[in-house]
């Protein structure tokens, strides 16, 4: 069997992708078979009020920890604190309504636009590289050829599991060229070590931080996806001929492609939300501002500042933005990844 | 499912432990003795307390440990705003006062008779409490004048001694630097907002005012912008770092003599003690380098005071006991011996602290430098909005020591002037230009 470029195996083996948009709609079918013969015993209200006393916990979790803190914050963004002459004593200060206020006052903040732009420049860096080095060991580890596979696996996902407050300080000290080894080597070997600290740099040494800790988990996300194709379809091509490299970039990826956007997808949600690594390295260095991203800027307006609700304001931008990217992301690469022809 | 389980379950537990703290303060009936709370994190508080507890069986005064500084004030705001579950009194540091009485969450004490302690202690420390005003919101308890640390066993070996005014200091930066390049006198954090206050409280800075009845900030003025003059100076030149305090670098630069000297202040000896071990009983304290060696002066740097809730139901018992807890010879000696503070009450403070914190037993005399600078602390008010300012003040400082020149430093002042003053204005307080 040939493989012509730029068509996959797609349309000769729709295996994973057809199967997968086949699985999401067998259930509903599934249960419309079974629901006559369950119509037999009980009657008509338990018949209705059965589902809906299951889905009682999980409703009532939702609405008191998810709907009513996000309603709440939605009200307290369209608030602000009024206080009158020195506001001292009681009186002083009372909550008001403030329309678009803190809204206006969000998008013309400079501190906030530039922090949403070291966040793009930042996922820029990062996305790329943790989608291309996760790729990159899961195919390395699925190789036949691979050694002690199920070690690397576990040495590289293990840094997913140290918190990221942890590992930034950790990388922090590494950072610090007093008390780091490396820049104590590069010294002793007569070198100019990079000061990853100083403006132009904290960027990419924020990037690693995230990328040391990232790249393990969207390895192992990838990985058991690519366990979970067809071994046929491996000595088909290798009866037709196929090398390693060549099922790698035309059997596997397109195959697991879905896999591929499930992890862009949270990479990039994870890049828009990025508070731990530079809150931790902040009080190491001159070079990260409190406002340094969106979230940062949130974090000090609340709990610095004692201002929640321009906070509140600033968190509903955020969540609007990172769903309009999301959705606007799948849209664009839904089709291409999916194979779905609407 | 199972993630969302587990964090309501947290949930749940959370506001369970917020239920029983809001019900176990305010208690106390008309019978029996009077119980107060008291939200402390002073170390050891609740030992000095048990003094009182035994003398005093009808006013009985429960501490209940907090973190520190910061997490208490933002629960006490919270329960201010709920309506109840405030203690009666509360440490609070001087600076966090004028936000406190902003949310209306602190007693005037002046008709507790609170004007009779006036005389006990700093002018400084006092102004800081009454905000200048008639209003007494709370009782110094401890202060922290700024003093200046140093390797005597460096500078003795470079020929040097401690500097006496700020131009000495610069002389000493440079001959220091010059001698060993790895070392250096000192460091400007862009870190320590509070730091950087007391310098411009030294130089006889008013950051917050009130006149009338508006509020004044002038933190772009002459005193704050000498400073920042000053110490962009050093920096641009290199003889001073740029680095902020308090990184494991600057850490281990205290205990490997690459850094020379700190200006911190009276509790300083702990943290030296514990981040740079391996140079026990070789620093010494001197008094600030002056600007005006005839008028000697200091800042302050930290420090708290004990304030009574607008939410007690017994401000008059709360008022003896902090009476008590902050004058009382008994008391003060407690505070000093036990929680480890150095007390606002300044002729008991000087009565109680005779021997040298071990760290400084190379310096007999360490507690009577630290009485002579305590009585030159500048008068200082804080704001409304001092957190603000010190947000603005590491996010424009931080950009100025990075930028390593005097100009950028200048800058810096005329920023945080800007940042402050828009945030009074834009929360509605009447402010004087």
């Amino acid at each position: 069997m040939v493989f012509p470029s730029g068509t996959p195996v797609r349309k000769g083996h729709p295996v994973a992708t057809t199967t997968r948009i086949e699985g999401d709609a067998a259930p509903p079918r599934d249960r419309s078979a079974a629901s006559p013969r369950k119509r037999l015993n009980g009657s008509r209200w338990t018949r209705i009020g059965i589902p809906y006393a299951m889905l009682a916990p999980a409703i009532i979790l939702f609405a008191a920890f998810m709907a009513a803190p996000i309603l709440y914050t939605l009200y307290l963004s369209f608030q602000k604190k009024q206080v009158v002459g020195l506001g001292l004593g009681s009186g002083g200060s009372s909550q008001v309504f403030a329309g678009w206020e803190n809204y206006a006052a969000a998008f013309g903040d400079p501190e906030f636009g530039a922090s949403v732009g070291r966040v793009f420049l930042y996922g820029l860096v990062l996305v790329p590289c943790m989608l291309g080095l996760a790729l990159l060991f899961a195919l390395l580890l699925d190789s036949p050829r691979t050694r002690a596979a199920g070690f690397t696996r576990v040495a590289i996902f293990m840094p997913y599991a140290v918190p990221a407050v942890i590992s930034s300080l950790l990388w922090g000290f590494l950072y610090l060229p007093a008390v780091s080894p490396f820049y104590y080597i590069f010294d002793k070997l007569g070198w100019d070590a990079p000061q990853v600290l100083s403006s132009n740099l904290i960027l990419f040494g924020i990037a690693n931080i995230a990328l040391w800790g990232g790249v393990g988990f969207n390895m192992i996300v990838i990985y058991t996806s690519l366990k979970a194709v067809p071994q046929d379809i491996y000595e088909a091509a290798r009866l037709d001929g196929a090398s390693e490299i060549q099922m790698a970039l035309r059997i596997k990826i397109p195959i697991i492609a879905p896999s591929i956007v499930m992890t862009a997808l949270f990479s990039m949600v994870a890049t828009l939300q990025v508070f731990a690594e530079p809150t931790t390295l902040r009080p190491l260095t001159n070079t990260l501002s409190t406002s340094w991203t969106p979230l940062m800027k949130v974090y000090r307006d609340a709990f610095t500042r004692d201002d929640i609700y321009s906070a509140a304001a600033t968190s509903i931008i955020i969540a609007l933005a990172t769903f309009a990217l999301s959705f606007l992301f799948l849209k664009i690469v839904q089709r291409r990844a999916f194979g779905q022809e609407d | 499912m199972h993630r969302i389980f587990r964090s309501s379950a947290i949930a749940a537990v959370a506001a369970a432990a917020l239920l029983t703290t809001g019900c176990s303060a305010g208690s106390g009936g008309d019978s029996g003795p009077v119980e107060l709370s008291y939200w402390a994190w002073a170390p050891n508080l609740e030992q000095v307390v048990e003094i009182w507890n035994e003398q005093n069986p009808d006013i009985q005064v429960t501490v209940n440990k907090q973190d520190g500084g910061d997490p208490a004030i933002t629960k006490l705001l919270t329960a201010i705003k709920a309506g109840s579950g405030a203690p009666d009194m509360i440490q609070a540091e001087y600076q966090k006062i004028a936000t406190l009485v902003g949310s209306d969450a602190l007693a005037d004490l002046s008709d507790q008779g609170a004007g009779d302690l006036e005389d006990v202690f700093s002018e400084g420390d006092w102004d800081q409490v009454t905000l200048g005003g008639d209003a007494i919101y709370a009782i110094p308890q401890d202060t922290a004048p700024m003093m200046f640390f140093y390797r005597a066993d460096i500078l003795d070996s470079l020929g040097l001694t401690a500097p006496t005014t700020w131009e000495e200091y610069a002389e000493l930066a440079r001959a220091v630097h010059t001698a060993n390049p790895d070392q250096l006198l000192g460091t400007f954090s862009a870190n320590d907002a509070g730091w950087f206050t007391g310098l411009a409280q030294q130089a006889d800075a008013e950051w917050w005012g009130i006149d009338g009845e508006a509020w004044t900030v002038g933190v772009d003025e002459e005193p704050t912008q000498k400073v920042a003059e000053y110490w962009g100076g050093l920096v641009e030149e290199g003889v001073i770092g740029n680095q902020p305090m308090y990184t494991p670098e600057w850490n281990a630069g205290l205990n490997d003599g690459s850094q020379v000297g700190w200006l911190s202040a009276v509790w300083a000896p702990g943290v030296l003690s514990g981040n740079a071990p391996d140079t026990a009983g070789l620093w010494e304290a001197a008094p600030m380098p002056q600007w005006d060696a005839d008028e000697p002066a200091t800042g302050n740097w930290g420090g708290s005071t004990t304030a009574v809730t607008t939410q007690s139901e017994h401000p008059e018992e709360a008022m003896e006991f902090i009476t008590w807890l902050n004058t009382d010879p008994e008391a003060v000696t407690a505070l000093a011996d036990v929680s480890g503070v150095y007390p606002a009450a300044q002729e008991a403070a000087a009565e109680a602290l005779t021997t040298a914190p071990e760290f400084f037993s190379n310096q007999t005399d360490f507690y009577d430098v630290v009485a002579e600078v305590a009585e030159t602390a500048n008068p200082f008010t804080y704001g409304p909005n001092v957190n603000v300012a010190y947000s603005a003040y590491n996010d424009e400082f931080a950009k100025a020591a990075d930028a390593k020149t005097q100009a950028a430093f200048i800058e810096a002042v005329t920023q945080m002037q800007k940042i402050t003053i828009d945030d009074l204005k834009s929360a509605g307080f009447t402010v004087k230009e």
